[in-house]
């Protein structure tokens, strides 16, 4: 089950500069909190994963077609188009914030 | 609401140039104060730092040592080291360090024990908590250093594993948890679950007794799973129903006085009723209950305009106190703030809680929890959130505890890193 969790969030962690630093201020509702878990540092980054990576994980923890610890429990909270709106600002910034 | 966020992610999408923060201009280039460097403090201030404020970190202490995981150092897997971070990243990013403590907040200025006096247009305050000494009969701060609290990790951090140590096989350790609300609810838990890991392997004679001040706990279910799959018959806890409430305590006899009986503590780790740090109450912002109420939109405090309070000793509704909160908090903060400072109007915003406990090295789980805002409140949002299911499989605990140690990587490096 871990495996399978890890294999559909792995990406390749960069390393992060200044440069890569993102806006927060143009995060949309709920995307800043996405970096404590999925930040700089973690195992299951999200840099480098496309908007429809993100979207389609998110919706699939939500209606448990994916398996999760804690996922399903988190975007159980957001509806389609928040969830639209935080894997494209993810994927346009780099996903490091 | 939907039409209108497809428009703005179309907008989003056609947008080339977010990579880069738009640094502020020299006119909104705010002035602001952020008190005490812990997971919402150091968060904060390099998001602050970073959009282009003028930002400056008072911090009592040079290094933060972390609540989060301080329980895995008691419980012999972690080092000190490993949960201690400086700030030099965050000087590097521009925020100015001053090494010391903010002792009275006037009219746009806070005054520090040095004398120095730091103006802000704005004023963070980040400061946690402070241990009640005048709660529980008999703890006062000089029977801290007998029967330590260690919910501020450091010197008490080492102490109690110092005192657990030197027990002898057999001994009787006693954990008094206060009453709700008080820094990270599930913490004394999992800290029974973690002596409990560490005694079993070394002091297996040895009982954990939890004597609590309250008839329900946090994630009370799965601790009790947990402590009967991985340590049967050590811990055993006791609510105020069974006369579990502490009365009292005599540190010079090591003893635990609760309303029907009396325990001899060969170590005894007292975590008293807390309130929002001395500096919260000096700058106005706490209420009767010794916690800073506050926006859901902007952590602005309901008190005292032009000051934010975020973490630990903030009431935010119905967010729990942990460092997870913290730092979402914090994020949404700075973001607030900066809107403030350039006259414009804060967003909604939306948060999250997870927090982690470990019950051994290789067995964790979760409680999670959204939260929205209305009216200026935080509320949680149905239907999500909430604990990881009980029964679970060996690999699905042993997951969360490989999670457990990627979040504290993260946050940390999001942090102070």
């Amino acid at each position: 089950m871990r495996a399978c969790f890890a294999a559909a969030l792995l990406c390749v962690a960069g390393s992060v500069s200044a440069q890569d630093r993102t806006d927060p201020r143009t995060a949309p509702p709920g995307a800043l909190a996405c970096s404590g878990c999925h930040g700089a540092g973690s195992d299951i980054p999200l840099r480098g994963l496309s908007t429809d990576e993100i979207e389609s994980a998110m919706l699939e923890f939500r209606d448990g077609s994916r398996d999760a610890t804690v996922m399903g429990r988190l975007a159980a909270g957001f509806d389609t188009s928040e969830i639209a709106l935080i894997a494209a600002w993810i994927a346009a910034e780099g996903g490091d914030e | 609401m939907t039409t209108d966020r497809r428009t703005l992610l179309k907008g989003l999408g056609a947008t080339a140039a977010l990579t880069l923060p738009h640094p502020v201009s020299a006119q909104s280039r705010g002035r602001v104060v952020v008190v005490g460097g812990g997971f919402g403090g150091a968060t904060a201030a390099r998001f602050l730092a970073r959009i282009g404020h003028d930002v400056t970190l008072v911090e009592r202490d040079p290094a933060y040592v972390t609540c989060p995981f301080s329980n895995a150092v008691i419980g012999g897997f972690y080092s000190m080291p490993e949960i201690t971070f400086d700030y030099a990243a965050l000087e590097a990013e521009g925020v100015r360090l001053v090494t010391g403590a903010a002792t009275e907040v006037g009219d746009g200025a806070v005054t520090l024990d040095s004398g120095e006096v730091l103006p802000f247009d704005r004023l963070l305050l980040s400061p946690g908590v402070e241990m009640r000494f005048d709660a529980l009969p008999g703890y006062t701060e000089a029977a801290a250093q007998k029967m330590p609290h260690a919910w501020k990790a450091g010197p008490q951090t080492a102490l109690l594993q110092a005192q657990l140590a030197d027990m002898e096989d057999g001994g009787l350790v006693v954990i008094a948890p206060p009453a709700n609300p008080y820094r990270c609810p599930p913490g004394p838990y999992e800290r029974a679950s973690l002596i409990a890991h560490y005694l079993s392997a070394r002091k297996p004679a040895s009982k954990i007794l939890i004597l609590d001040a309250k008839e329900a706990f946090s994630k009370q279910p799965l601790f009790e799973e947990a402590w009967s799959t991985l340590y049967p018959g050590m811990i055993d806890w006791i609510p105020p129903s069974m006369g579990g409430r502490v009365a009292e305590v005599d540190p010079t006899t090591m003893t635990v006085v609760t309303d029907f009986d009396r325990y001899e503590a060969a170590v005894a780790n007292i975590i008293p009723p807390q309130q929002a740090a001395t500096i919260a109450r000096a700058a106005g912002v706490t209420d009767e209950t010794g916690w800073c109420p506050v926006s859901g939109v902007t952590f602005e405090s309901d008190l005292v305009a032009g000051i934010h309070v975020i973490g630990d000793a903030c009431f935010a509704g119905v967010m729990p106190k942990s460092a997870f909160s913290a730092n979402a908090q914090a994020k949404v903060a700075a973001v607030a703030i900066d809107a403030l400072l350039r006259g414009e109007a804060p967003n909604s915003p939306k948060l999250l809680n997870t927090c982690y406990s470990l019950a051994a090295p290789d067995y964790a789980f979760t409680v999670a929890g959204v939260y929205g805002e209305a009216d200026g409140k935080l509320f949680e949002v149905e239907g999500a959130g909430g604990l990881s299911p009980l029964g679970a499989p060996a690999a699905v605990r042993s997951a969360e505890a490989e999670y457990a140690r990627s979040w504290y990587a993260t946050i940390t490096t999001e942090a102070f890193a």
